[in-house]
């Protein structure tokens, strides 16, 4: 049977996917700083600008926190805008982070995960864009090149839909998948133009030609700031309908499915199922898959939206099974995995009373090996 | 008879309205009011944490007619870099892009910001008006702060010198750089007329007298502003790189006190000013030098 092509399958890294897909996603602004290892997304972005192959300004930043304020106040005039950083670049924009949630800036950033020193470290770790959760961007883990390139894509159609209106991230692990090749399709422009038309804003924006006068972010007393806070709360639960017609939409345009707010594996007929961020999960599937014992009793789920988070999801599969297992590649000193938090306060809040067991693996690109995941499952599972 | 500059300058639509909640004799309204005039309606202002976050008003209230982005502390010539990139790609090329903001947030927090959107030539206005501490904050030291003035984090009066803002955005070599006075309004609103007109990143750097942060009589403002220029503390003049070179200028106003026998006595500036009620006769001779090194350092311009 022959199928229509849908676009060219490359073997590229995870920076070049994340790349691809905000040049598909056809941005009018960039703003971006080298980080390591984010910083072939800028190199590849600002190549593609200089050599006409990309139509967009490019605005080479002194400073991560000026690449997050030049992409809001671009949004903010109606353009549609991306930027990438990692870690202590994620931070130092931290404060404008916050300001763009509440500018209901719809921006997409790629954040490639990496640890936060000192001691100096550039491999993976989740707690960066974790530091972020409270922040009011809509935060996706990918798992793989493919699911970067697609989330990207897929960011911009959920983060400018009128119900949201709202910034979200993209993050994967860096080297993990920022510096490794894998196969990856990069779709056709003219299917992804089709699926994503530019940004349409539903609002007035900064630009006197177009709208009236409109003072944004100027005082509000307490009644007001609650109005404006409790939006973007109903926001975030708009977006989870959103990503799911979304991420359905996008298996019909493409053919491809990564979940929505999650994806299950092997999630029936089992007693234990682990749950974990982004490429964490697909490890530990590939490690159920290896050991006909353990796909007897375990699956997983992977986490790909975790704000907003998929509370009903995990505590519908939670009430099916014995254990829970949940594996962080973070940590909250004083406090544990980050992600088992989440889990635990879930199940709480839906009177299920599975047991979770917490696993912190892989911190500061810390490998995280097949033996590791059985040892760890084989302890609970015993 | 023949309409001058003044009457042009009073007939502008006023885009500063009444009502606002600016302190009395605030000097920076009055000159955010000759800035918009000269700018007319197709302005977007940038504002960072600053004093006119307050007095534009409070939500959903404005006192300005223009567009208006309020944004964090140091950030504000980033955002209005990404405003203007954005305009331009939707194809709208004729908007102003007017960062307006304190010494607090362009000279100190925001330096850096605003010396990386010189740097790469911004087409957007920078203006900052200097009222020489952080006055939203309840009257802190800045680097813009004389010596010897009290502040509530320099109780003593200040130890160090002034930053030399004007000056260090005239070596990033943009395309127009000036310095103006809240109050010579006339000057400044031909200022800012020209920068209007001018492509890339331009500078104005406006002396702001303030009534509660100096401790003077609120009906003192202009008063104190032409002091700061008579002394020869504040020297009024502009830069615009042409393709001949710099055209450095002295402005009307200034041009009598390249002369230090024509200056009034610094003395009869400060002491208009509860700030500089203790100074010392040492924090006084700070300030000479100050004043001193400035001019010298402009004599090499006009040379």
């Amino acid at each position: 049977m022959i199928t229509e092509s849908k676009g060219t399958v490359k073997v590229i890294t995870g920076n070049a996917a994340a790349a691809w897909g905000a040049r598909l996603s056809r941005p009018d602004v960039i703003a971006a700083y080298p980080i390591t290892p984010q910083t072939t997304i800028v190199e590849t972005l600002a190549r593609w600008v200089d050599t006409g192959e990309l139509k967009a300004h490019m605005i080479r930043v002194e400073s991560e926190h000026s690449a997050m304020a030049a992409v809001m106040g671009a949004s903010a005039a109606g353009a549609r805008t991306y930027t990438a950083t990692s870690s202590q670049g994620l931070l130092y924009m931290a404060e404008m982070i916050s300001w763009a949630a509440g500018a209901r800036t719809p921006i997409v950033m790629s954040v490639v995960d990496r640890a936060l020193g000192p001691p100096w470290n550039i491999w993976s770790e989740h707690t960066d864009a974790l530091m972020l959760r409270d922040s009011g961007w809509i935060l996706f883990w990918a798992a793989n090149n493919q699911e970067v390139l697609d989330s990207v894509i897929q960011a911009y159609k959920i983060a400018e839909h009128k119900e949201v209106i709202l910034p979200a991230m993209v993050m994967h692990d860096g080297f993990i998948l920022s510096h490794t090749t894998m196969p990856v399709e990069i779709p056709k422009q003219e299917l992804v133009d089709e699926f994503l038309p530019p940004y349409d804003p539903p609002h007035y924006v900064m630009n006197p030609k177009v709208s009236p006068p409109i003072t944004f972010g100027n005082i509000a007393l307490p009644a007001d700031y609650v109005k404006f806070r409790l939006s973007i709360e109903k926001a975030m639960k708009n977006a989870k309908k959103i990503i799911k017609k979304v991420a359905a939409e996008f298996k019909e345009f493409f053919g491809r499915w990564h979940g929505d707010l999650v994806s299950y594996y092997n999630t029936e007929g089992v007693d234990t199922i682990v749950i974990a961020l982004g490429n964490v999960a697909e490890q530990v599937e590939a490690t159920i898959d290896s050991s006909k014992e353990l796909k007897k009793r375990a699956g997983v789920v992977k986490v790909r939206a975790f704000r907003p988070f998929p509370k009903e999801e995990i505590a519908n599969i939670a009430r099916k099974v014995s254990n829970i297992v949940v594996i962080d590649r973070d940590i909250s000193f004083g406090w544990g995995g980050i992600l088992a938090g989440e889990v635990r306060a879930t199940l709480h809040e839906f009177r299920v009373d599975t047991p979770v067991y917490s696993k912190i693996m892989g911190i500061g690109g810390d490998e995280i090996l097949p033996e590791h995941i059985e040892k760890s499952l084989n302890e609970i599972l015993r | 008879m023949t309409k001058t500059i003044y009457d042009e300058l009073i007939e502008r639509e006023d885009l500063v309205l009444p009502g606002n909640t600016s302190c009395p004799g605030c000097g920076s309204i009055l000159a955010l009011r000759y800035v918009l005039k000269a700018l007319g309606k197709d302005t977007i202002i940038v504002i960072p944490a600053s004093c006119s976050s307050v007095y534009q008003a409070i939500f959903p209230y404005s006192s300005i007619k223009v567009h208006i982005f309020n944004t964090a502390f140091a950030s504000a010539a980033a955002v209005a870099s990404g405003l203007k990139h954005a305009l331009v790609a939707k194809g709208y090329d004729d908007v102003n892009v007017l960062v307006w903001g304190g010494d607090g947030g362009l000279i100190d927090i925001g330096f850096a910001t605003v010396s990386g959107a010189a740097e790469r030539n911004e087409d957007i206005i920078v203006a900052v008006y200097d009222n020489e501490a952080y006055m939203n904050t309840g009257i802190q030291r800045s680097g813009s702060t004389p010596p010897g003035a009290i502040t509530t984090t320099t109780y003593a009066g200040k130890s160090e010198e002034k930053k030399p803002m004007p000056y260090l955005m005239l070596l990033h070599g943009v395309p127009y750089v000036a310095t103006a006075s809240s109050g010579y309004p006339l000057d400044l609103y031909q200022k800012v007329k020209k920068a209007r007109n001018i492509h890339g990143f331009r500078f104005l750097h406006i002396f702001a007298p303030c009534p509660p942060g100096w401790r003077f009589d609120d009906s003192k403002t202009v008063t104190v502003a032409k002091l700061a220029v008579e002394t020869g503390y504040w020297i009024l003049w502009e830069a615009e790189q042409t393709d001949h070179g710099l055209n450095f200028s002295i402005s009307g106003p200034s041009r009598p006190y390249i002369d230090p026998a024509r200056r009034k006595p610094l003395e009869d500036y400060l002491m208009l000013q509860g700030r500089f009620r203790n100074i010392s006769p040492e924090k006084i001779n700070l300030i000479k030098k100050y004043i001193d090194n400035q001019w010298e350092f402009i004599k090499r311009f006009l040379e």
